[in-house]
């Protein structure tokens, strides 16, 4: 250790320089990987004609000329995915509810079956049964119908859902629910009265999580949808023309489309790990 | 599962009845599960049994002929099939190589983030927004402003290096591709493993100092080991998700060149949409599934002992 040899005065300006030095990292680090983002932005406000030159352009008189075309086209699109995405949160939320409470606060015997049954949907690539999906749909009459979406991302984030509301769940002081049960409370005043307030802010960070993954779908929608139900992921392949000057364009519809799931995420970035790792990691 | 049940103590005079694991008791256990559950077969289950049913059919969208019994023809045509293999294995390289590369990155940010420096809140939610972003704005971005061979930034920022005007989208394709799903997909490994770091606790490591441990030494054999099941999670949980990528692979190279980038999800994409082969695609998905239920089975196994690991160390 060559650091002990150093007088303490030394040591401490060492010390914080090493700190500086980690902290410069990460900060170019941080802007490296968040650079194509910020061209996106950027490349939104340019001018058509801005956006494609070479070398690219820093400099340049900014223009919304293209949200105001972003704005005026995407409207059924983005109908379409706020009623999926939407619905399908809620839907999750009816379902997932009950059926995390009977895996976790009164388990049900096979509780564990349970739980394993749910995650191991999600191993089953979708994409294998897309063909007869497309069948079952064209016979059910829900092709291109923003029903179906809502169906399939509720089945899609109901698995995530159900294991992380159980994590929230199994956190609720047992005492609390002792307290309520010698009160003479039912189920449903157990569910609404006691665990339902304490676990809130858990559904709001699971509700999010649902909406980050229905809103940024695009297999489904695209396969199942042409424009009763196209979605806003179809919308941005739709302004990409065959030819033509396109690139400012694209980006301001990419810059749309993200940004609601990038402010929700910025939100909610405590319980995102939690959400994602399926209430695995407090 | 110790439900602790109050009645059981002998105390009859206060008028609470105690619930008795019954018949009626176990169907009140069982109908608030009952919804999710059969919505969930239904919904996931149904479309994989007509899958398998498929599989034995001939039958194409564009031909107006009625589905009809193939037996085994779908089957001998997938597995004599050189573009479904080539997608299988594609579809393998894109995911480990992804998930791997997305991985140390991730632990590379993480320990990065677990220090304190002037922006830290900053500097990690501008790493998190990869993964915020649509993944179909992400391709189309990449594939346009980010990679164009003419007035890209990438080749922009990469001319000092002697890089000029290269098409990444045509030259190094699947390269390109893989790239994007690393950038995405980072952020998610960074919040796990610095979840795990942030989890350790902070006297065993002042111990380590105290002992004389370098800050190395102290990594490799204190920190990595406690990180084991975090990684084992992102892994698992990445790969759950990769495996699908479709949005990339469209938007990006179309499969492209040639099938160069043509995946498993983008394979059977083609089969339904551009040859109209359902029940070719279906016998493909079956043996997808099949594929994956084998290794679901081992990643169930990981999953329930990474969770019990969590249960117990709360």
């Amino acid at each position: 250790m060559t650091a002990v040899t150093l007088p303490p005065g030394q040591r401490r300006v060492r010390e914080m320089s090493v700190r500086a030095g980690w902290g410069v990292l990460a900060w170019i680090v941080g802007i490296a990987f968040f650079l194509p983002v910020l061209w996106m932005v950027i490349t939104a406000f340019k001018p058509e004609s801005a956006a494609e030159t070479w070398p690219p352009q820093f400099v340049f008189t900014p223009t919304l000329a293209e949200f105001h075309l972003v704005f005026s086209g995407m409207g059924p699109f983005l109908t379409h995915s706020v009623v999926a995405t939407i619905g399908s949160t809620i839907l999750v939320l009816l379902l997932g509810v009950p059926a995390a409470y009977a895996l976790s606060v009164h388990p049900v015997k096979r509780w564990r079956d349970g739980l394993f049954f749910f995650i191991s949907t999600k191993m089953l690539p979708i994409v294998a049964a897309i063909g007869p999906l497309y069948v079952i749909a064209l016979k059910a009459h829900l092709l291109d119908s923003v029903w179906l979406l809502i169906i399939l991302y509720t089945a899609m984030n109901l698995p995530l859902a159900v294991w992380m509301i159980r994590s929230f769940m199994l956190e609720v002081p047992k005492e609390l629910l002792e307290a309520a049960r010698l009160d003479g409370a039912g189920r449903i005043r157990e569910i609404s009265g006691v665990i339902l307030p304490i676990i809130s802010p858990g559904l709001v960070s699971t509700a999010l999580i649902c909406v980050i993954f229905a809103w940024n779908e695009l297999f489904l929608a695209l396969n199942l949808t042409v424009t009763n139900a196209a979605t806003m992921p179809m919308y941005l392949i739709s302004s990409v023309p065959q030819e033509g000057l396109y690139i400012a364009h694209l980006s301001a519809a990419a810059t749309v489309a993200s940004v609601p799931v990038i402010l929700v995420g910025w939100i909610a970035q405590r319980s995102l790990v939690r959400g994602l790792s399926m209430g695995a990691i407090k | 599962m110790a439900v602790v049940e109050t009645g059981a103590a002998p105390t009859p005079t206060v008028g609470i009845r105690p619930r008795k694991p019954g018949r009626g008791e176990g169907w009140q256990r069982r109908l608030p599960l009952l919804p999710a559950l059969i919505y969930t077969v239904v919904v996931t289950q149904i479309p994989f049994l007509v899958t398998v049913w498929y599989s034995f059919q001939n039958y194409f969208f564009n031909v107006p002929e009625p589905a009809h019994f193939a037996g085994f023809s779908n089957y001998t045509t997938v597995f004599t099939n050189a573009a479904f293999r080539g997608s299988l294995v594609r579809s393998v390289v894109m995911t480990a190589a992804s998930v791997i590369v997305a991985m140390i990155l991730g632990v590379l940010f993480a320990v990065l983030l677990d220090r304190k420096f002037l922006g830290r809140g900053v500097v990690r939610t501008l790493i998190i927004t990869p993964f915020l972003i649509m993944p179909a704005a992400a391709a189309l971005v990449w594939s346009g402003p980010m990679l164009d061979p003419n007035f890209g930034l990438l080749n922009w920022l990469l001319e000092p290096f002697g890089v000029h005007h290269v098409a990444w989208l045509s030259t190094q394709a699947l390269p390109s591709v893989i790239v994007v799903m690393i950038w995405q997909w980072t952020p998610f490994m960074t919040l796990i493993v610095l979840a795990g770091l942030q989890s350790q606790p902070p006297d065993t490591l002042e111990a380590a100092k105290v002992d004389g441990a370098g800050a190395f030494a102290t990594f490799r054999e204190l920190t990595i080991p406690h990180l084991r099941p975090y990684i084992e999670l992102g892994i698992l949980l990445g790969s759950i998700y990769l495996v699908n990528s479709f949005d990339a692979v469209r938007l990006m190279t179309n499969g492209g060149p040639g099938t160069s980038t043509t995946n498993l999800p983008f394979y059977l994409y083609q089969q339904v949409n551009f040859a109209f082969n359902v029940g070719g695609a279906a016998a493909a998905g079956v043996i997808t599934v099949i594929l994956t239920i084998i290794v679901a089975t081992f990643a169930l196994r990981l999953f329930a002992r990474v969770f019990q690991f969590e249960e117990a160390g709360v």
